[in-house]
């Protein structure tokens, strides 16, 4: 049996009660970005890039280019004094390419094709108005796709993730390093720039798999074995880290062939999310919630998925969704419990106490706040249950629904079946009016 | 005052209700007036025995100025359908009623001969010893070499039954117009291309004429003529004559009005058709100028030699006439065979069935905004419009004319109570005139000329024949809806035109006789005016009394024909709801807004009773008795089904051959009824056209499986349900044939989300996804052992929140509660019903009600929004939940079937035409339970 919690076919809390599959992509779907208030565009093996209204489900636009997957995405706005504000998306593929496409238009405003290897990520940096593209050296572009400076070839494996830091530095994942590039301004000329190392971290075990930046001041990488640090953005030191997340043996309530059948890979840190108090991270088939200020795990859900968590979002709502590779997505409500400080431990895996601490100092000292402090949990209030395959990745738009891809090549727009049937009413009156039906006719 | 028992029924039925029972009258204004002619003994399916033909036909026949009247061809061209029956004497018949002032030649006073372009005429006549009632249609075609260049035609379409004929008389109408209008316009295309070979003689004739009176006076310089000049002279004149005479017919013929293209449908042939008109545009000015068909033709003319003409083309008898294949152009005639092919077709089977389905149809297309649902919509688009519907239009233009100010934004179509009262309104004038004269009516068509339909009824009744041994008469023609003294004039063209009449006529009066051709109406045939056409209705011309006979057949009373109940049912459906939705609109309080309905459905019944007490058969009787027994609430409707009842045993029994294989779950009501068919006096007509046949077929098959199904399973209704609120419904099992009957069974409770097919799939062997559950609301699933299998059970538990799981092998149901009212009406497992077709019936009327209020829930502005910007969205739901509960009368899940409908509704309106609309799924998180036999 499985010890993953399930909710019943009752969800009264589950608000989506309609769903719209949108059908075009041939491959898996990997990628979804948000480009506005209502457009999304979706990137897959396919290579072919979709862009979607995400009310009504409507295909804007199907944009050609690239003849391998896609392995990057990015929205970029730009935003000339002159010009008006144009939505912008640039893409990076396995054909070594980087192609910026406009999304009004669906056209392919400039393509770059000069890499030695493949663009593995891809950054924005609004702020300076340019883009960075990461692959087995660091590329900086302005908005007209010139050149502006690269670094050198850094790794065959590449970059595997960026973040932009404060004071005009980016941290770069590059197998188990961090390095901390700066952008400085050169001298000679205008709208030059120069890329500088400024350091490397080497704190991890392993790959890092996910990079997040929290805010001004935080950073949060984890590695595939499952080290969760938290770094301070601008002197680059480690303020914490967590690396257990795997170690079952302190959770008393986790049978242990569960233990057994670990493997590294689910002890992965698969991707992370924040908000300003904690950082989210999912985990294996878990998800976790570390607390920024408090330096531990308030809550856990060790087994939240038949398989490996892919990704996982905040709502603004104090819920949480995470999609996995069992073609699921479950929605979390992380609730506080009231808890007596004598009262002990109850049975139940979504309660973590004594969790593993590198420092033991810190462990008693969390265990004496946990007496005064609220106890929290993560409880599942609903699930969606569509996809055939893998969920890649979901996209939140609030009222206006959640977007999921998967790996069966299909997107669903999961929407709130009350909110679209009024919205049709609304529309059904307008278009009644508009025709004059409303009016007698005889 | 009349006493003998065979006139009684013939005597106002007030008159009888007073002197025969006496009941205490009730006060005018309460008093629902009786049809005046549903009359006792009245038998609606008793059709004239001794009919010599198996089923209707079309004969076309011509007046041959050299043999007379001869038949020329019958549709379908099989001898076995006119059997015995004598066509060479129908011919006569039928040509001998011809009231075409088809006059061409020389009209007094005029230089040239003038071609008419007269008007066809259009007249019912019955033979009532034969058996054989026409609808006959004249229409005059043009030749060069025939006598006063015209070639009289008729087409005739003859059945068995007079009642059809009167009934379908528009339609026939219009029908037949069509094709007479093909026959002519390529007749005139070959008849001005025969002009034009003649003139090329002509004018050949003239040049070597003219050559030949020159030589002679350059030969002859005498000074004076000789006799063979002269006659030269002469003979050149009187070519140079002929030339002018041609020239004009030419131009007469080209100069055909052609506006009468622009307003008629009756162009089978549209590029042509629209070339003809952009051709006309052009060229009013000059009429003369060639128009791309004869443009077409020309081409060919080039290789005509002229030849030289005789002096006197006299016509002789021996030549051979052409034939009607000749007279008009081949494309022209295979077109019109196509048309009355497709005439035959549609008026196949029996009348009762017709007009239901017409009226039927009729109401389907006003309900424009929900028919998608349940109704198969996929033949509106088929018909062509409004012509089609003229009967039962006109028969409640009154009431429509009165219902129009009340109602709102409901359809439109209203035969009523209304239409009593107009039908009323004419009928005491017409006893009037009994009263003045009891056995001989007059006639008083300007009156009622406006309701045409009634006064097809009227003439079917008041008509007065006495059949004699050459007993035929005709029954109505199509007039122009000109003036009483136009009409009289016109009436008594027939006595001209028939010579063995030998009548006394006076003024519009005439008395019993003897004589064989009775003429109860006529059509003038006047120069052609497309408003006229337009305008023209039968008329009534009630000559005759009606002397009793036994030809039980005239006693039929339309009015009171199931069709029309049917209607009415509907009617009161719509009225109740539009009761509704004033009173919602309004905001009055009208929780029990189901009450007209009930008393009007009552009310019906009471009608009813003149129809559905009589039964059509013996044998019919006890059916029709429990039939009713089981549908206390729905008599009406029970009523109404009757004419369909007729027509699907006229399915099985004539079509036992096609059975499929899913025929073989019929149960053992339709080997009765098919076993009933076989009665002998019935036509056994197929009685279908073509197209609609496998609807009809597939509706009488799912009804019967559906019948079954809610008698075997008791948790028949949690799957109705399930069905009716959008929740995919999986039929699996092991044998596709059970599958696949279980689907078909159920499809007729599957709301359709727009579209002409239904979201049905019967077979599926694969594993099933979500997008599946889109598109199809049921679907009957292989069970398989084979690994294939395994995935086919996980994907169903894995999307089983989507599903509602049937399993026929193990008889399992697996689908949320359901604890509503809806469904249990929908499928009483103790129904009497016993019939596919019947149960079928049911079903459609109440899932119209539940349309209805799906509609009225849709469209109410306030249930979706708020009244004021302020108002909260809680009290939007509050107001839309208790519309929903206390308004519509729906409890628990009734609720969100309604809801479910009301979306597609939504859907359906606000959909973009060309547009395709993203399927949407719509579901709820609600619990499921086993359901176990």
């Amino acid at each position: 049996k499985s010890s993953v919690q399930t909710i019943g076919e009752e969800q009264i809390q589950n608000p989506y009660t309609e769903l719209l599959v949108l059908k075009g992509h041939q491959d898996i779907v990997r990628f979804l970005v948000q480009i506005d208030d209502f457009r999304f565009a979706s990137a897959g093996d396919d290579g072919i890039i979709f862009l979607w209204n995400a009310q009504t489900g409507e295909k804007l636009h199907e944009l050609h280019g690239h003849t391998h997957k896609i392995t990057a995405i990015a929205p970029f706005s730009s935003s000339d004094v002159a010009e008006e504000k144009t939505n912008l998306i640039i893409t990076a593929s396995a054909d070594r390419t980087v192609i910026v496409w406009d999304c009004t238009s669906g056209r392919q405003v400039q393509k770059v094709s000069c890499f030695q290897s493949t663009v593995k990520c891809l950054t924005v940096l609004q702020r300076l108005n340019v883009w960075l593209s990461g692959g087995s050296d660091l590329c900086v572009w302005n908005q007209k796709l010139d050149l502006l400076c690269k670094t050198s070839h850094l790794t065959d494996a590449g970059i595997s993730a960026l973040v932009e830091l404060p004071k005009n530095c980016v941290a770069a994942a590059v197998g188990k390093e961090l390095i901390i590039f700066r952008l400085s301004a050169s001298n000679n000329g205008y709208e030059g720039w120069n890329i500088l190392e400024v350091k490397r971290l080497v704190e991890h075990q392993d790959n890092i798999s996910s990079l997040v930046s929290v805010n001004d001041l935080t950073f949060v990488t984890g590695s595939h074995i499952g080290e969760l640090i938290v770094w301070d953005s601008l002197d680059w030191t480690k303020q914490a880290s967590e690396c257990n997340f795997w170690d079952s043996s302190v959770h008393p309530d986790v049978q242990p062939e569960i233990k057994l059948s670990q493997s590294p890979h689910e002890t992965s840190v698969q991707h992370l999310t924040s908000d300003e108090e904690c950082v989210f991270a999912a985990v294996g088939k878990g998800i976790y919630v570390y607390n920024l200020q408090m330096k531990r795990v308030i809550a856990c859900q060790r087994t939240a998925h038949d398989s490996s968590v892919l990704h996982i979002e905040k709502l603004p709502n104090r819920q949480l969704i995470s999609c996995s590779e069992d073609g699921s997505v479950r929605i979390w409500e992380l609730r506080e419990k009231q808890q007596l400080p004598a009262e002990p431990v109850p049975t139940g895996f979504f309660n973590m106490w004594g969790f593993g601490r590198t420092n033991k100092q810190a462990n008693q000292a969390a265990k004496k706040m946990q007496e005064n402090t609220p106890v929290y949990f993560l409880e599942l209030v609903g699930d969606l249950i569509g996809h055939s395959s893998a969920v890649q990745m979901f996209l939140y738009f609030g009222e206006l629904g959640l977007a999921t891809c998967s790996a069966d090549h299909l997107i669903i727009l999961w929407k709130d079946g009350e909110r679209e049937s009024s919205l049709r009413s609304l529309t059904l009156f307008k278009k009644l009016a508009q025709n004059g039906d409303l009016q007698l006719k005889l | 005052m009349i006493s003998a028992p065979d006139v009684v029924a013939f005597t106002r039925e007030e008159e009888l209700e007073d002197d025969l029972y006496r009941e205490p009258p009730l006060p005018e204004e309460y008093s629902v007036p009786l049809f005046p002619f549903s009359g006792q003994g009245a038998n609606p399916w008793a059709k004239v025995a001794g009919s010599k033909f198996t089923r209707d036909f079309i004969l076309i026949s011509e007046f041959s100025e050299q043999v007379g009247p001869q038949p020329l061809l019958t549709i379908p061209d099989d001898a076995k359908v006119s059997g015995t029956f004598d066509l060479n004497y129908f011919s006569l018949r039928i040509m001998s009623v011809d009231y075409q002032a088809s006059f061409v030649g020389h009209p007094p006073g005029s230089a040239y001969p003038k071609l008419n372009f007269v008007e066809d005429s259009k007249v019912v006549l019955g033979d009532s010893k034969e058996g054989a009632f026409a609808y006959v249609h004249h229409l005059t075609l043009y030749d060069l070499e025939a006598r006063g260049f015209v070639r009289p035609f008729c087409m005739a379409y003859i059945s068995a039954d007079e009642h059809k004929i009167m009934q379908q008389f528009q339609e026939l109408s219009t029908e037949f117009s069509k094709a007479s209008e093909c026959l002519k316009t390529g007749n005139r295309k070959a008849f001005a291309n025969e002009l034009e070979k003649k003139l090329k003689d002509l004018d050949y004739t003239r040049t070597v004429l003219h050559n030949e009176t020159e030589q002679q006076k350059k030969a002859n310089d005498k000074g004076y003529y000789t006799t063979q000049a002269i006659e030269k002279a002469n003979e050149l004149a009187s070519v140079e004559k002929s030339i002018i005479e041609h020239q004009d017919l030419l131009r007469q013929i080209r100069s055909y009005p052609y506006r009468k293209l622009k307003d008629s449908e009756f162009h089978p042939y549209e590029p042509e058709c629209a070339q003809d008109r952009a051709d006309m545009g052009s060229h009013d000015q000059d009429p003369t100028a060639s128009e791309p068909g004869e443009t077409h033709l020309y081409t060919h003319v080039p290789s005509y030699t002229p030849k030289l003409i005789k002096a006197k083309s006299a016509k002789c008898f021996d030549k051979k006439l052409k034939t009607l294949e000749e007279l008009c152009d081949v494309y022209f005639f295979t077109q019109t065979l196509d048309q009355l092919h497709h005439i035959e077709r549609t008026f196949r089977g029996d009348v009762c069935y017709l007009l239901t389905e017409q009226i039927s149809r009729a109401l389907l297309k006003q309900q424009s905004v929900t028919n998608f649902l349940f109704e198969d919509v996929s033949f509106l688009d088929e018909k062509p419009p409004e012509k089609q519907y003229r009967g039962c239009q006109g028969l409640g233009q009154d009431a429509m004319d009165e219902k129009c100010l009340e109602e709102s934004l409901a359809p439109k179509v209203v035969i009523s109570l209304g239409s009593y009262k107009s039908s009323v309104e004419c009928v005491p004038i017409k006893m009037e005139q009994e009263m003045e004269d009891s056995e001989e009516p007059k006639m008083s068509e300007s009156v009622m000329s406006e309701h045409q339909e009634n006064l097809d009824y009227l003439d079917a009744d008041i008509k007065g024949s006495i059949s004699s041994g050459e007993s035929i008469e005709v029954l109505g023609t199509e007039k122009s809806g000109s003036g009483l003294t136009k009409s009289e004039s016109q009436a008594s063209l027939p006595a001209m035109a028939s010579p063995q009449a030998g009548r006394s006529k006076v003024g519009s009066r005439r008395t019993v006789s003897e004589d064989s051709i009775e003429v109860l109406s006529t059509c003038p045939s006047e120069a052609l005016i497309p408003e006229d056409f337009k305008a023209s209705y039968p008329s009534a011309i009630n000559e005759e009394p009606y002397v009793d006979d036994d030809q039980g057949g005239l006693r039929f009373t339309p009015r009171a024909s199931p069709g029309v109940h049917d209607g009415q049912d509907d009617i009161s459906k719509q009225e109740s709801l539009v009761q509704v939705d004033a009173a919602c609109c309004i905001g009055k309080e009208s929780p029990n807004f189901l009450e007209p309905l009930a008393e009007q459905l009552g009310q019906k019944a009471c009608e009813e009773d003149g129809v559905v007490r009589i039964p059509p058969q013996p044998y019919r009787g006890p059916a029709e008795q429990g039939l009713r027994g089981g549908f206390p609430s729905h008599q009406g409707l029970s009523g109404g089904l009757l004419p369909y009842e007729l027509d699907s045993r006229h399915l099985t029994g004539s079509r036992e051959v096609s059975k499929s294989s899913l025929d073989e779950c019929s149960d053992s009501t339709s080997h009765i009824s098919s076993a009933a068919s076989t009665c002998s006096d019935r036509t056994p007509s197929p009685a279908q056209p073509a197209c609609a046949q496998p609807g009809d077929r597939h509706r009488k098959r799912a009804g019967q499986n559906a019948l079954r199904f809610i008698r075997q399973y008791p948790f028949a209704h949690p799957a109705i349900y399930s069905l009716l609120s959008g929740r995919t419904l999986v039929v699996l099992g092991e044998d596709e044939a059970m599958v696949k009957r279980l689907v078909t069974a159920l499809s007729i409770f599957v709301p359709s989300s727009g579209g002409y097919t239904k979201p049905v799939k019967h077979w599926v062997t694969s594993a099933l996804h979500l997008v599946d559950f889109q598109k199809w609301k049921l679907i009957g699933l292989q069970r398989a052992v084979s690994p294939g299998g395994v995935n086919v059970l996980h994907a169903l538990s894995r999307y089983s929140r989507y599903l509602s799981i049937l399993d026929a092998d193990s008889k399992t149901l697996r689908c949320p509660l359901y604890k509503g009212s809806v469904v249990a009406r929908l499928a009483d497992h103790r129904t009497q019903i016993k019939r596919g077709s019947t149960y079928y019936m049911h079903v459609q009327s109440i899932l119209t009600q539940l349309c209805s209020k799906a509609f009225l829930f849709t469209f109410c502005h306030h249930l979706h929004l708020p009244i004021s910007e302020r108002e909260p969205e809680e009290s939007v739901v509050n107001r839309r939940m208790n519309f929903l509960k206390l308004q519509l009368g729906l409890a628990n899940e009734d609720i969100k079937i309604v809801q479910y409908l009301a979306e597609l509704l939504k859907l359906h309106y606000i959909q973009e035409p060309g547009q395709g609309g993203n399927p949407l799924l719509r579901f709820d998180y609600v619990p499921s339970f086993l359901y176990k036999i």
